[in-house]
């Protein structure tokens, strides 16, 4: 699914990540974690795409990501969900419009489509809300709308950047069940957290790997925390 | 090419979908409405002082570089005498194809504006002027010269070349001058629209990140904010050329009065070029606004 060969990245001068190499095997559930400035937003940005390594090779579903152009990129991002802390929406359309944006904007956009994205609203419980504007939304329900963008598009991969770190604890482990019920549906799925508790909460319900970042390199971490 | 093609048949047919993705802007829209029809009434402003000035040097150039004028100026018993003197040169010079004495009435009705139409020639020394066409290969205007003054001493040649020349060219100048006002007009458009369109997606940063992060290409987010200002541009554009086109037509027309001048107003199928400006700064919005899009969503991931 996911590659990384001997990947680098740099800010400026300092070495962020060095030397990394790492493979996210088809229909896994991991979990990116460390410290915070380690670069686990860092990482997960050069999964989807929106950084090139300074050294090494990404390979995104067999492909270099340096090889593709900004057209192949936006391909790519169709076929990668990706879910942010603070997610941004359009904040002038409404909430069943901002979830069908990756429908429309790759053309995808019909009556069946409709049908699954009321689905989707049902399955995030976010039905009631269709019509609100996300503005108007809680942070729970931010998340779980753009839960629900990224994987509209059936995608076969989600990563989500710290998804529960604005909400409390109730509303993490309901995010927490939709992420395990994706991996269900065989998609793989890499959350990064610096949350153990939700780390260990996860333990009970799906099979998860843990990734740690420390002194710029990746290491899978135990089965114990 | 196919780029370019492609895009205006989206611009044309119309996606509601990418045009709502962009938030609505009220005030920037409204400029460049505004901007582009000022642009496109001066530009037809520009356009009618072209063609007038282009029909006036035409004009000057046909009607008066076949004609000239002599004038006998000479005692009154002398002057019917050496006006005959003159037409007896003049009909054995080469080159020239016609000449004739202007008859009282005609003389008359050239000093009236000055003097009056109640003026009695006869009790001033007015000189006879004589009217000559040439023949297309021209006459030897120094010989003729040279000929009157040796057997009419009272006539004198005016070939008309000294004081046409400098108008003809003025002309020229001025038409030459029109044409590069609506050029500067375009550019302006261009210029303005650039400058709208920068801020535009300046304005829309997180829109346009967020678009991008679901998945969007470039062509599809540059296409929103393309459609969007071309079609502003085309709107003001219709409207600055329709107010032009309006205060030409209401202009006072040209009359004989009027001499020299023509009038500005188009005429003939020339009142169909000002429909070309609205489509042309479309075009222009379309391009500018396309390399600043393009400049800009390169420089994000």
């Amino acid at each position: 699914m996911i590659e990384l060969k001997n990947v680098a990245y740099s800010y400026g001068g300092g070495a962020l990540l060095s030397d990394i190499s790492l493979t996210l095997a088809a229909g896994s559930f991991y979990f990116l974690t460390g410290p915070s400035g380690a670069g686990k937003t860092t990482l997960l940005k050069l999964c989807y795409g929106a950084l090139q390594p300074t050294a090494g090779d990404v390979l995104l579903f067999g492909e270099d990501v340096a090889g593709l152009a900004r057209d192949g990129i936006a391909a790519l991002r169709r076929r990668v969900g990706v879910v942010h802390q603070d997610c941004q929406f359009l904040d002038h359309l409404s909430v069943a419009e901002n979830i069908a944006l990756p429908l429309d904007v790759s053309g995808r956009a019909s009556a069946a489509a409709d049908g699954d994205l009321n689905e989707l609203m049902a399955w995030v419980g976010l039905t009631q809300r269709a019509e609100a504007l996300p503005p108007e939304l809680s942070g729970g329900e931010r998340q779980r709308a753009a839960l629900a963008r990224a994987v509209i598009m059936s995608p076969d991969v989600v990563l989500a950047d710290e998804p529960t770190g604005n909400v409390d604890w109730e509303m993490s482990q309901r995010l927490l069940r939709l992420l395990v019920e994706l991996n269900r549906m065989g998609k793989t799925v890499l959350i990064a957290t610096h949350d153990l508790s939700l780390i260990r909460a996860a333990k009970t319900q799906v099979q998860a790997r843990v990734l740690r970042i420390s002194n710029r390199q990746v290491q899978l971490a135990g089965a114990d925390l | 090419m196919t780029v370019v093609r492609l895009d205006l048949r989206h611009l044309i047919s119309g996606d509601r979908q990418a045009n709502r993705v962009v938030p609505p802007s009220g005030v920037t829209a409204h400029l460049t409405i505004f901007a582009a029809a000022a642009m496109a009434f001066l530009a037809v402003f520009a356009m009618a002082m072209s063609l007038a000035a282009g029909r006036l040097a035409a004009r000057w150039g046909d009607e008066l570089a076949q004609s000239s004028t002599i004038r006998v100026v000479a005692p009154a018993d002398q002057i019917a005498a050496q006006t005959q003197a003159a037409l007896g040169i003049l009909e054995t010079t080469a080159g020239v194809a016609f000449a004739r004495a202007l008859d009282e009435a005609e003389q008359r009705a050239l000093l009236a504006p000055w003097f009056g139409a109640e003026l009695d020639l006869q009790a001033l020394p007015v000189p006879q002027l004589i009217e000559m066409i040439e023949e297309d290969e021209g006459f030897d205007a120094a010989g003729l010269r040279l000929r009157l003054a040796a057997e009419v001493p009272g006539a004198f040649l005016d070939d008309h070349s000294r004081w046409r020349a400098p108008l003809v060219e003025a002309a020229g100048r001025l038409r030459l001058l029109g044409w590069i006002s609506a050029l500067l007009l375009g550019a302006s458009v261009a210029a303005i629209v650039t400058l709208a369109a920068r801020a535009a997606l300046a304005a829309n940063a997180q829109v346009i990140s967020v678009l991008r992060l679901v998945g969007a290409t470039d062509r599809y987010i540059a296409q929103a904010f393309i459609r969007r200002f071309s079609l502003r541009a085309f709107g003001g554009a219709t409207i600055g050329v329709l107010c032009a086109m309006i205060a030409v037509a209401i202009l006072p027309g040209a009359s004989e009065a009027a001499g020299l001048l023509t009038g500005l107003s188009f005429q003939g199928w020339h009142w169909v070029l000002p429909l070309f400006i609205p489509p042309l700064c479309a075009l222009v919005a379309f391009l500018a606004t396309g390399v600043a899009a393009r400049r800009t969503l390169g420089k994000l991931t």
